[in-house]
């Protein structure tokens, strides 16, 4: 027999998560699979809802405002600006203390490891003292082992793109770290566990170590910027301890892939999973399903070898894009792996991607086409199955990358299509 | 779903029916490295779920154990870096990658090359890795004279030569050998009490439960005879998942022969697999078929299931549990990195949740820290309890004094950090469905 369930989320990122969150709020007895760890470990943490518009103007002071203008087809224009409203209501409710932002509707302007500035709508707490629209003078601290955050370049990069402050950047040692390439979470696991590292000085614990590395760089500013690897399971309690010991503020620059905010971001949705008693299974790929007339019937996880069955009322697609392997590519074609949804694209791959890599590139709109209540259409404009809903970056008809809109599509998709399917089954 | 990065092709050469590859690499033979390499854009994230690279700053993580020592291999002067034999096979870098490269079938492949061709097989390292990894040639003997056996192995003279000769920690408590092994006591009792051609099962039992943890075995025995099942229980070797992780991968071969062998026979007489260890069915399933191809290899993996999996699917084994009481057990439970990769981590809470009486919390994503054979090694011990921590501390605040999990190095491991007893999923289930006290194994 198969195992069953109300709902059956495919897919473990924050569009998947959302709906499994949104779709249990609704009292369904909801279950979420997910093959490969999300790309949400790719993910900078922070929550844009719209950072430029589709034709690269911006940066946006107020996202909702813009939303109206977006072309028929795009996600946002598919579930309407309220919708977007509330997801981010839902996501504020669920990150608590975690997230700041949701005291104004406009965007705020993260700095980045780049040293570029990031428009976004909710940040980790982890990054508000760093906001670049705070006047404040600014030290960030490189490590010469982490060859992602180049602190002085960061630096001039932030000055150069008009931040209303000064901003130097150092390049330091980071205590107990020796290996050339140490993984981030080597250093975090160090902060985390207050682990007893060799120093000059003797043996000391490693934040009381960092502190005295950076302090006597310091030249009065008011807020020091680390990369974002202060702490894994105790982050607060890291950046806390470490502006008692240097008397400023301190904040995290997001990194790029992987990433410690976008990890943080996981488990707060999966813990918030736990405590909504949404059951999950991992590690497994959906691979196949049945049909039942215009209705997908269940589905079938390959748990290595064996194919089982499992069956829901309602199912929400929310695999990813190219990179999450939720659309997929050959030479010949563009498709969805699981149900073979409608992916349109030319013909002629030549014609899938333009010359300027930062031109407007067709393949990163590759995705689903839904309707309104989120079901992916067939190249009839007839959804492909009646209880089949598509959520986050395997819809097609924006571009995340260039819009900086992932993370908000991905909640107010996730957060319609999973309040819907909730509905539906357990109604 | 990057939001800093511009996706990417994944497109694999070759995938299309009908074209051909070109040879780039005609060398290539058994021991290559290279399956599914190319695919791995460095995007580190199986770096971030290693256990062993967060605690150890000397070992350079699967990223460079897998898909970058390849490429350092294809110069010629590179032999395999010895630390892959830090590497603890949890086998966490599979569903980390988003790339789907094939990260342990590389680690274990490097491995025995560098067992084979860089370790001494006169060194101590060597024959100390051998040993673990055969413990189930040793463990007979040690059966034959369990209280002997027992008494030995706990002496301080024991220890004090494992560590100073053989580099086997003196910090462990050597499991305790049962008095009587699971088989004797399936033979005393003739073997199956229940016949049925249409439900029949072959039991893998794996070495653990047959000569230490006996109960696990017998309460397998008695839920799936609960349910009607005809319960075989075929000759059979180790599954080889501590031979993989030493490297082993001739004595593992030798194994996986046999058991390929008895197993497939096992299925023509019309039976289904199944194991209570999660790495032997993790083994079985996944491990076989990337390393092995003896004949019936696949159809024996396709044909094994978890042990409590198999229920789930087969039996309405939810609703037989609606109803039933086992009294004030509350149970801090660890998800084996081995049933994570099977996809089986959230199955013991759900089927706990429909027993009355029973309070299962999952303790969280980490690893234990033993990994089989890795944390019995003198080097490795330090390495195996800095990754144990958080586990014993998410043990500690859970609100339970017994430790529940399907691995049995697991159970050793949260024993030692915490102190607590640990049982089995299928001691509680028999607990439930027969009404038997929940012993301790």
């Amino acid at each position: 027999m198969a195992i069953e369930d109300d709902v059956l989320v495919i897919g473990g990122g924050l569009a998947g998560t959302t709906a499994a969150l949104a779709a249990a709020a609704e009292g369904a007895q909801v279950r979420l699979v997910t093959h490969k760890q999300s790309t949400l470990r790719h993910a900078s943490g922070l929550i844009d809802i719209l950072g430029y518009t589709p034709e690269g103007d911006g940066p946006i002071v107020d996202p909702y405002e813009a939303l109206a203008a977006l072309p028929e087809g795009h996600p946002y224009e598919r579930v309407g600006t309220d919708a977007v409203r509330d997801a981010l209501s839902f996501f504020d409710e669920i990150a608590g203390d975690e997230y700041a932002g949701s005291h104004t509707e406009a965007n705020a302007l993260v700095p980045t490891h780049g040293g570029t500035v990031k428009p976004t709508a909710r940040y980790p707490s982890s990054t508000a003292a760093g906001l670049a629209s705070l006047p404040e003078d600014t030290l960030l601290v490189g490590f010469e082992t982490l060859s992602d955050f180049d602190a002085p370049l960061a630096a001039s990069h932030l000055e150069a793109a008009g931040a209303p402050f000064t901003a130097r950047g150092v390049t330091v040692p980071f205590p107990g770290i020796v290996r050339d390439d140490a993984k981030i979470n080597r250093y975090a696991h160090l902060l985390d566990r207050e682990e007893t590292v060799q120093t000059g000085a003797g043996e000391t614990s490693a934040r009381d170590a960092l502190a005295a590395t950076v302090e006597p760089h310091l030249e009065g500013e008011p807020r020091v910027g680390f990369p974002a690897i202060m702490g894994d399971e105790h982050p607060a309690e890291v950046r806390a301890d470490l502006e008692d010991a240097l008397g400023v503020d301190v904040f995290e620059v997001p990194m790029g892939p992987p990433s410690l905010p976008g990890m943080r971001l996981e488990d707060l949705m999966y813990d918030a999973l736990k405590d909504a008693g949404v059951r999950i299974t991992s590690g497994v790929p959906v691979v196949d399903y049945e049909r039942d007339g215009g209705a997908i019937d269940h589905v079938l996880v390959d748990r290595h070898g064996q194919e089982i069955p499992h069956r829901a009322d309602q199912y929400v697609l929310a695999t990813g894009g190219l990179v999450g392997k939720g659309v997929r590519s050959e030479r010949e074609r563009v498709f969805e792996p699981i149900f073979d949804c409608y992916v349109p694209h030319a013909a002629d791959r030549y014609d899938w991607f333009v010359e300027d890599v930062f031109g407007e590139q067709p393949y990163a709109r590759f995705g689903l086409v839904p309707d309104r209540e989120l079901r992916p259409l067939d190249a009839d404009d007839e959804p492909e199955f009646s209880n089949l809903r598509a959520v986050g970056a395997v819809l097609g008809g924006y571009d995340y990358a260039a819009e900086k809109s992932g993370a908000g599509v991905s909640l107010a998709t996730g957060y319609v299509a999973g309040g819907r399917a909730g509905a539906e089954a357990s109604g | 779903m990057s939001d800093a990065e511009r996706p990417m092709d994944d497109h694999v050469p070759g995938e299309e029916e009908g074209f051909e590859p070109i040879q780039v690499f005609p060398e290539a033979e058994e021991m290559d490295l290279r399956p599914g390499a190319d695919n791995c854009y460095k995007c580190s994230t199986c770096d971030t779920n290693c256990p062993v690279a967060e605690v150890d700053d000397e070992f350079p993580g699967p990223k460079f154990q897998g898909p970058e020592q390849w490429r350092l291999k294809r110069q010629e002067d590179h032999d395999i870096d010895d630390s892959v034999m830090k590497c603890s096979n949890c086998m966490r870098c599979d569903s980390a990658c988003p790339s789907e490269v094939p990260l342990s079938q590389m680690h274990n492949t490097a491995r025995a090359e560098y067992v084979e061709e860089n370790m001494s097989t006169f060194s101590r390292e060597y024959l100390r890795n051998r040993m673990l990894s055969n413990y189930r040639t040793l463990a007979p003997l040690a059966a034959t004279f369990p209280r002997t056996a027992n008494f030995v192995m706990g002496l301080s003279v024991t220890k004090w030569m494992g560590e100073k000769v053989l580099g086997i920690t003196s910090e462990r408590e050597f499991p305790e050998f049962a008095k009587t092994t699971f088989r004797e006591w399936w033979s005393d009792r003739g073997g199956a009490k229940v016949e049925n051609e249409d439900k029949r099962i072959a039991y893998f039992h794996g070495c653990y439960s047959n000569y230490n943890t006996t109960e696990v075995a017998k309460a397998l025995v008695r839920v799936y005879e609960h349910f009607g099942y005809e319960v075989m229980v075929p000759e059979q070797a180790c599954s080889g998942t501590p031979m993989f992780a030493n490297g082993m991968l001739d004595d593992a071969r030798r194994a996986a022969e046999t058991n390929v062998r008895e197993l497939a026979a096992a299925i023509e007489d019309g039976a289904d697999i199944v194991a209570s260890c999660s790495s032997c069915s993790m083994s079985i399933r996944q491990e076989y078929p990337e390393l092995f191809d003896f004949e019936g290899t696949e159809e024996v993996a396709e044909n094994t299931w978890d042990a409590v999996e198999y229920l789930r699917v087969n039996e309405d084994l939810e609703g037989a549990l609606e109803g039933t009481e086992v009294e004030d057990a509350n149970f801090a439970y660890h998800a084996p990195c081995h049933s994570r990769n099977q996809g089986l981590d959230g199955q013991t809470i759900e089927v706990m949740s429909a027993i009355d009486g029973i309070e299962a919390e999952d303790v969280g994503k980490s690893c234990s820290g033993i990994s089989g054979t890795y944390g019995w090694k003198e080097e490795n011990y330090e390495t195996s309890m800095k990754i144990g921590e958080e586990m014993f501390e998410h043990m500690e605040e859970a609100d339970a004094t017994t430790g529940l999990t399907e691995c049995p190095t697991c159970s050793m491991q949260m024993e030692h950090g915490t102190g607590y007893e640990i049982r089995h999923t299928l001691q509680v289930l028999e607990a439930a469905l027969l009404g038997t006290e929940l012993e301790a194994t």
